[in-house]
């Protein structure tokens, strides 16, 4: 590419307290964290006011609403339970969705400091500090995620992609017999269409 | 949209009541084989003696009442609330290759918003020269270019994972739409906050966000972010819909819908990844043994029989019958598509409406003969990388059961005798 690449003179520059606003992502290594500090026995009073309707008073989820705490050592079970806990690889991420996106419907309303005491708490509920612990830039990576290195990157390019992807396909007779095995019918949870009348 | 909900639609109740009614499997009202003249010819219709309605009627249209069952549809149970879901196009009931937006599926983590063009921005910052902000206007005078892509939901299919779930093709495979874009190239946004692309741009991400609550934000490498993603703000021809990111939205061709961030504020230029919660939490991909593969961006070589399908059973009885359906691929064009009556003995190679396009939605017809008999219905799509569509045995010999997102299996109809379909499993 070519380092003189035309420019149009279009937009303006972005001023530092706009930058500020709106760039508000952490990363993995901490950088973005703010000033501030919180622990679980704080984080339990706004968990319950902000979070519990829908998280539960335990983190641990109400009815379809995201289980936050639990699951620990589940994910090569059949039905894994994946938690902040028992999945998430960052603390950094909890920080950065938490601030930015919750409570659902009121996001953007939590300060650094009730962010720290949330996550806190969550850590707390996912027995991985315990109660007294303060939750700050300087104590983040004293956590130890339990899932941290769960995750591998794309990895088809080796496993799967040679394996489908030699020469010409089976055309005829690529099977003595045809089984059904398994009827969406028998499950019945496919909505009924609009206009169905109810019998 | 109260609308929608007086709209009648057909049902499989319905179907299976018309068809009892003509005899399933004889032959149908068929105006060629009429006994008695047919008084819809012999008899003056309404329609061809008044007026229809004037030019000033419909200042912006909708599809005619009975098509009122080609809607979106929604599964209440896979979310705990309709805000942060998803639903479905209906792909049973469309052909050739272009969604019609007012139906083509939406997924919102925290619902669609509104947002006007007089109120949009869009920042640029991070590892740039100068970090910019463009307003909706400034975007229109950068130079565009066009180009069909699809985009599908990385749980695309998710739900058929444990097994045959949901009857029915747009449930099973209709988090999908493919559209015309027009927009500006992300690289031309790039290079004119001054990011440096005569510098090593490998280590280089972008990291883009939406205006919404969720956020949405996703890591994308700088080799995607400088070929072929553009920042769209034009689809089928005109503006992009409020539940499809209204103004403007990141199309990442090829690559997993939740990419495809919407109503899109920010992009930011740093050497690593975020690692937000949209790429760790979710859109990650569980394997049996517990370790789950992340950036699984691509959206592997897939494809489905729209009809005959559970909801589009054969209404027609025995002879001429068209099979088809789409194939897609995320890593280039499809260059073929098998179609097996006998759930995957034997194949025959279809016809596709026209060549297969690069990142986009191909339609294929096989047109047959039926006799009448039960059919196994699948389709196997191969792309111009050579990569052929597995079964979901063959996937979940890799996989295991927890994957959840990019399930591109082969789907099997059981297609009975009297046309009725069903979404199976077959050994």
């Amino acid at each position: 590419g070519s380092a003189l690449a035309e420019k149009y003179g279009l937009g303006r520059p972005a001023l530092p307290a706009e930058i500020a606003a709106w760039d508000q992502d952490i990363l993995p290594d901490g950088t973005g964290l703010p000033d501030g500090s919180g622990d679980a026995i704080v984080g339990e009073e706004i968990f319950a006011t902000q979070c519990a309707a829908c998280h539960g008073d335990f983190a641990e989820g109400i009815g379809n609403w995201p289980k936050l705490a639990g699951g620990a050592d589940t994910l090569d079970r059949e039905d894994p339970l994946k938690t902040v806990g028992s999945y998430w690889p960052h603390l950094s991420t909890a920080f950065d969705y938490i601030r930015r996106s919750m409570p659902y419907g009121n996001a953007g309303t939590l300060s650094d400091e009730d962010t720290y005491a949330i996550l806190a708490y969550i850590l707390y509920s996912n027995d991985l500090i315990e109660d007294d612990f303060v939750l700050s830039k300087d104590t983040f990576f004293d956590v130890e995620m339990p899932n941290a290195n769960g995750f591998i990157i794309d990895d088809r390019a080796e496993t799967e992609y040679s394996r489908w992807s030699s020469g010409d396909p089976c055309m005829k007779d690529c099977k003595e017999d045809v089984k059904v095995t398994m009827r969406a019918m028998v499950l019945d949870v496919t909505p009924k269409e609009e206009g169905a009348s109810e019998e | 949209m109260s609308e929608n909900k007086s709209r009648t639609g057909t049902t499989r109740r319905s179907f299976l009541q018309g068809a009892a009614a003509v005899g399933v499997g004889a032959v149908s009202a068929s105006a060629a084989k009429a006994q008695a003249a047919d008084p819809l010819i012999t008899e003056v219709q309404p329609w061809a003696q008044g007026f229809g309605d004037g030019v000033d009627e419909t200042p912006y249209g909708l599809p005619i009442q009975y098509e009122g069952d080609v809607i979106r549809r929604n599964v209440e149970w896979l979310t705990a609330d309709t805000v942060s879901s998803i639903n479905f196009t209906p792909i049973h009931a469309l052909d050739g290759t272009i969604t019609p937006q007012g139906c083509a599926f939406e997924r919102h983590h925290s619902g669609a918003i509104e947002l006007k063009k007089e109120d949009y921005r869009l920042m640029v910052n991070g590892l740039v020269d100068t970090p910019l902000v463009f307003s909706y206007a400034d975007l229109e005078r950068f130079p565009r270019e066009n180009h069909v892509y699809f985009c599908e939901c990385a749980a695309n299919s998710g739900m058929e994972w444990a097994g045959a779930q949901l009857n029915g093709a747009q449930f099973t495979h209709g988090m999908i739409h493919n559209m015309e874009y027009t927009g500006v190239p992300l690289r031309t946004l790039l290079e004119e906050a001054g990011f440096d692309t005569s510098g090593d741009v490998s280590g280089k991400w972008v990291y883009v966000e939406g205006a919404d609550a969720s956020s949405n934000g996703r890591s994308i490498p700088m080799e995607k972010a400088l070929d072929d993603v553009l920042v769209a703000f034009k689809a089928n021809g005109e503006a992009l819909r409020k539940e499809h990111g209204y103004p403007v939205r990141l199309v990442v061709p090829g690559w997993e819908g939740n990419m495809w961030v919407k109503w899109i504020r920010r992009i930011e230029v740093l050497d690593s990844p975020v690692e937000s919660r949209e790429e760790t939490s979710k859109y990650t991909d569980t394997l049996e043994d517990g370790t789950s593969r992340k950036w699984t961006w691509a959206m592997d070589a897939k494809s489905v029989v729209t009809s005959p399908s559970p909801q589009s059973p054969i209404t027609h009885g025995k002879g001429p019958l068209v099979i088809t359906g789409l194939a897609w691929s995320g890593r280039g064009a499809i260059t073929r598509v098998d179609v097996s009556r006998d759930g995957g003995k034997s194949w025959e190679t279809a016809r596709l409406g026209k060549p297969g396009e690069k990142m986009a939605l191909t339609r294929f017809y096989l047109d047959v003969d039926w006799d009448g008999s039960e059919m196994m219905l699948q389709s196997r799509a191969i792309d111009d990388t050579g990569y052929i569509q597995p079964t979901k045995t063959q996937l979940r010999e890799v996989r295991g059961l927890n994957s959840i997102y990019h399930n591109n299996s082969i789907q099997t109809w059981l297609v009975r005798s009297n046309g009725e379909a069903e979404n199976v499993e077959v050994s």
